[in-house]
């Protein structure tokens, strides 16, 4: 029987069976046990150690995605906050857990990091989605999430909006894309990227590892 | 600072890899997943698999080329060829492809780019362009491997898709893929100042000069190439060397 179950939440938003690979090898790599189950059932997070939120798309779809599930959004709220668990948010996953966001109207988030997401608009005329590799600048170098990864290390990032960041102890890491940005979130049991560490080679299965090692 | 992506790109047909020249002459080389995973290794920034018979013949032999693929490699996966409906999109995406490149059926139903973008998000939409010079600046939209045109002007075109919610443009120069003689940089130019997606080029690169060219001159936020790869020409990492040494900012 495996130690450890990390669910990583399917509600409709992408393609999960990647992302889901990218947890094995990094469990196996971390040498952590985990087992991943991709779930749209809210009962799994009762059992599980460890959840995961991706998203890919708009921030209004994916909170419709999300609240269609009966009882998932509850379920979120009373495991990550209630019970303490940890949590990752990726993309829009980690978008949701702002307060609100203003993309296509103005949607509520899960209201867990102070701030709102917004378009981002690089100036200097770069081109937006932000799509590509672009490099890590850690604000929280002691955050066991960045263990061995280093200032300058790339992520891969597709987005056209970012959270506007009110409390900047909740920034753990930024990015620069002609003006700064939230490249990772978190505070307590929870933390969010902006990039994909499914996508992100080497640096991305590193990051998976020490969420799953993470004790909070 | 965001790095110019430098993407190798398997053709596939039958699941396993070819490259043609001009599209036709196609050379068998090998299986499209160990090919991948050298350039997952070697530090390609993403990969792109076109899969050129797609039309014709059974689709399921890249499903199982994009789900090896993404049981292998964690980076980003671009799949083209024969995507016509959103249904093919879908199993694309849930067989392990990050992104899809709609072309002739873009052509054909500039509609089909919009639902495809709403229901899937843009960030997994890139719309494929094959243009031709009909004029000293004058670019037209052909499709078909290039065999037949449009009567679309490219530029025009390429605004209309960004418009439509396209995440990316794959830009290949017909008059220049396969001939090694570098891509057509007005071309490839007056696409990335129209539009305020991304544009990668594709389609011409014999050197590693001509990537180099391609975003210096070209303006392409990424550049493709198929042939000096897969054939042991150069390597990724000489590729990127160059690039650096050029002052362009890479991944190294």
């Amino acid at each position: 029987m495996p130690e450890m179950n990390v669910v990583i939440i399917d509600y409709g938003s992408g393609n999960l069976r990647s992302a889901a690979k990218a947890f094995e090898r990094a469990a196996r790599e971390s040498e952590t046990g985990a087992a991943i189950l991709v779930s749209s059932d809210p009962e799994a997070l009762a059992r599980a150690d460890r959840i995961v939120l991706p998203g890919v798309g708009a921030f209004g779809d994916c909170r419709r995605g999300l609240a269609a599930l009966d009882g998932m959004i509850a379920a979120l709220n009373e495991q990550v906050i209630g019970r303490g668990k940890p949590f990752l948010g990726i993309c829009v996953g980690m978008q949701l857990m702002a307060a609100r966001g203003l993309e296509h109207g103005v949607h509520e988030g899960l209201g867990w990091i102070a701030g709102d997401v917004v378009a981002i608009t690089p100036h200097n005329g770069l081109k937006v989605p932000h799509m590509g590799w672009n490099e890590l600048a850690i604000d929280a170098p002691d955050h066991p999430l960045l263990r061995d990864v280093a200032n300058g290390d790339h992520a891969y990032f597709v987005h056209s909006y970012a959270l506007s960041a009110q409390d900047r102890a909740e920034v753990l890491a930024h990015t620069d894309y002609g003006g700064t940005f939230p490249a990772i979130v978190g505070r307590d049991n929870m933390v969010g990227t902006q990039f994909h560490p499914e996508k992100s080679q080497a640096t991305g299965i590193r990051l998976i590892g020490n969420f799953l090692k993470w004790q909070p | 600072m965001l790095k110019v992506r430098l993407i190798p790109c398997l053709d596939v047909k039958d699941g396993r890899v070819v490259k043609g020249v001009n599209f036709v002459d196609l050379r068998d080389a090998g299986d499209p997943v160990e090919q991948a995973q050298i350039y997952d290794k070697a530090g390609a920034d993403e990969l792109c698999f076109l899969d050129i018979t797609a039309s014709h013949e059974n689709r399921d032999t890249i499903l199982d080329v994009a789900s090896r693929t993404a049981e292998q490699c964690f980076m980003p996966l671009t799949i083209g060829g024969g995507v016509r409906t959103t249904e093919d999109i879908r199993r694309l995406l849930l067989a392990g492809a990050d992104k899809v490149s709609i072309n002739t059926a873009a052509v054909k139903h500039p509609d089909f780019v919009r639902e495809a973008a709403e229901k899937f998000g843009t960030q997994c939409i890139v719309v494929a362009i094959d243009a031709k010079r009909t004029g000293t600046e004058k670019f037209e939209i052909f499709t078909h491997g290039g065999r037949e045109p449009t009567g679309l002007d490219a530029v025009d075109w390429a605004r209309r898709m960004a418009g439509y919610g396209a995440g990316e443009i794959l830009l290949t120069s017909m008059d220049r893929d396969g001939t090694g003689e570098g891509f057509d940089i007005p071309l490839t130019r007056t696409i990335a100042d129209a539009v305020s997606i991304p544009v990668i080029a594709s389609g011409g690169v014999g050197t590693l000069d001509h990537l180099v060219e391609g975003v210096r001159d070209g303006h392409a936020s990424a550049v493709l190439a198929a042939s000096i790869f897969h054939f042991g020409t150069y390597s990724i990492a000489e590729a990127k060397q160059a690039m650096d040494k050029a002052g362009l900012a890479v991944r190294l």
